[in-house]
């Protein structure tokens, strides 16, 4: 196996007395998609929310491309080939669909402290916005408000915005999370599409597509990994069927 | 802005660029004044518009650069223009400087806190502090005087000459601020104001783009405030308070903060009711607060919101998409 573009060794966050994370460890290489399953508290958010540095971790560290990143803020991260989305739909509401890839893809500029020019005069930051809306199929869409979408057009934005900051690790919350059947199929192909030259941690709970995409999977149990490895292993451990697949076999 | 508000702009400035010609002394100083407060929303509006920061500490910069005058005049004699005016202006962004390095890490009601609390400290330090003349603040007898490329164009003792510089003054920083609005640092500060936490994530370092706002908006109110110091040749601690914060910002509120004319509008309204309603009654400080009240209320985008109300709605969402920017 390829080297790991980001590691995490013995992550640990608190909530007050609670243990969110617990000694987490995973790693992800380039052209690997690593899926993270869990029941609902199980602290996939929390481990996303580390990695991208929204939070600060109470223990262990991070690694991207052999650095240790654990104390940088998240705009940090970003610029050094971060990307994420959110499982609660996170993005500029009274913006346009345009905009708020725009805005995402000017984040790539050298510096934003340009006062004059019209931000729309920028080439590459407009075909950057205008590739992830091709990407994530909200080109018809591209003169919208985001407050007027749909809730699953509401999260293809949220995934376009991660992507209209071209990262190289992608760190995916839930991203199908109330899409219908025919968004998911479509998202699960674009992310087959991004595998090649990404390095991605996708969070889900939609099995097909975790079984799907996954080359590992990582289970989480209260803050804790209870299995990880290919799926068809992990599938069949015991305390995995027990904790969370349940008796719904995917077999 | 749509070419018929662009046109009502440039008719707007051609009619106060007139006013020398055909309006007495009276109406045209009203007009200079009305401009410097303009000017002085404009620029607090940039924060509170723009990045989503309400301060009620702006009044500190406008009144600082006012003192900077004040302290650099000679006695009876006019000060040089243009190297008071610079060091008028960058004293103020100096000042926001200092003060937004330790403010704008703070948001919300705690920024406004810390704000006030800066602009009571800078209230404090010239009224107890006698280097300034304390709580009488001081005269400036004469006003700058300066030529501009080399040729005496202008002579601001004479009230016209003043009012024309003040207007320039005006038209420049709108027209700066407009092209503000539409570039890369504007966009992260409508970002900002909409949601922090995302532009973070997307790789901005947010606070370096708020401390610039903060420091740009202190440097133009710095502008406002030497101007001022010019118009009415006092400076005082007042100036600098927290009832000028307060009353500026209500401008900016009142003509509806987020639009570009907005806070200029709030200006001309502001001192044309106290005008209107001090000849009614001594009390009229009564009628003007029902009518912020009323628009609070009823206008929450302020008088500039008015317009957009009268407009189809088609319009509206066919210029959105034309500019597919910010709302
Ligand atoms: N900001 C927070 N403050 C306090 N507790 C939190 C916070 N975020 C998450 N938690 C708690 O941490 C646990 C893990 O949450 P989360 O990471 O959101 O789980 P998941 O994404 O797997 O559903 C839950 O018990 C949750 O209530
Ligand atoms: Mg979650």
């Amino acid at each position: 196996m390829s080297a790991a573009v980001l590691a995490a060794d013995n992550l640990a966050r608190r909530f007050g007395g609670l243990a969110a994370v617990d000694g987490v460890s995973l790693a992800v290489a380039m052209g690997e998609v690593h899926a993270v399953i869990g029941p609902n508290g199980a602290g996939k958010s929390t481990l996303v929310n580390l990695l991208s540095g929204d939070l600060a971790p109470s223990g262990g560290c991070i690694v991207l491309d052999g650095r240790d990143v654990s104390r940088l803020g998240p705009a940090r991260r970003s610029h050094l080939g971060l990307g994420r989305s959110y499982q609660k739909t996170n993005v500029f509401l009274p913006f346009t669909v345009f905009e708020n890839c725009r805005l995402a893809a000017q984040s790539r500029l050298a510096t934003s402290m340009r006062f004059l020019r019209p931000a729309s005069s920028f080439a590459q930051v407009n075909e950057a916005a205008g590739r992830a809306l091709e990407a994530t199929g909200l080109e018809p869409r591209r003169h919208a408000v985001v407050a007027t979408l749909s809730h699953g057009e509401q999260r293809h934005v949220e995934i376009a915005m991660a992507l209209a900051t071209r990262p190289r690790v992608l760190l995916l919350d839930e991203p199908l999370a109330g899409m219908g059947a025919e968004e998911s199929a479509g998202i699960v192909a674009l992310l087959r599409r991004l595998r090649p030259d990404h390095a991605i941690v996708l969070v889900e709970h939609d099995m097909d597509a975790v079984f799907a995409l996954a080359d590992t999977l990582t289970v989480m149990a209260n803050g804790r990994v209870i299995a990880s490895g290919p799926p068809a292993t992990v599938r069949e451990h015991p305390e995995v069927r027990r904790a969370y697949l349940g008796d719904e076999s995917h077999a | 802005m749509t070419r018929l508000q662009w046109a009502a702009v440039a008719a707007g400035l051609a009619l106060l660029a007139a006013m020398p010609w055909f309006a007495d002394k009276f109406a045209v100083q009203f007009a200079s004044k009305v401009l410097i407060f303009a000017l002085f929303a404009s620029s607090l509006n940039l924060l509170v518009g723009q990045a989503g920061l309400v301060s009620l500490g702006h009044a500190g910069f406008f009144g600082v650069a006012g003192y900077v005058l004040a302290l650099a005049s000679p006695e009876y004699d006019a000060a040089p223009l243009w190297s008071t005016l610079a060091m008028a202006v960058g004293v103020a962004a100096l000042l926001a400087l200092a003060i937004g390095a330790l403010v704008v890490r703070t948001r919300g009601v705690y920024f406004l806190m810390a704000t006030l609390a800066f602009g009571q400290m800078l209230f404090h330090l010239f009224h107890d502090g006698d280097f300034a003349g304390g709580s009488d603040g001081l005269q400036i007898f004469a006003r700058p005087a300066g030529t501009l490329f080399g040729v005496a164009l202008f002579d601001l003792e004479q009230y016209r000459h003043f009012h024309w510089v003040v207007l320039a003054a005006c038209a420049l920083v709108l027209v700066f601020l407009a092209r503000l609005r539409a570039s890369p640092f504007g966009r992260v500060l409508d970002g900002i104001r909409v949601n922090e936490h995302r532009m973070r994530a997307l790789g901005f370092a947010t606070v370096r783009y708020k401390l610039v706002a903060f420091v740009l908006a202190g440097a133009l109110a710095g502008l406002a405030g030497y101007l001022s110091a010019c118009q009415f040749g006092v400076v005082n601690p007042e100036s600098l308070g927290w009832h000028q914060s307060g009353a500026v910002l209500l401008m900016v509120i009142l003509g509806g903060m987020g639009s570009l004319t907005g806070p200029a509008l709030g200006a001309a309204v502001w001192w044309g009711m106290e005008l209107f309603f001090q000849g009614f009654t001594r009390h009229w400080q009564l009628p003007m607060g029902a009518v912020i009240v009323a628009v609070a209320l009823f206008l929450p985008d302020g008088l500039a919101g008015l317009w957009r109300r009268v407009r189809p709605p088609r319009a509206v969402a066919a210029e959105a998409s034309v500019r597919e920017g910010a709302a």
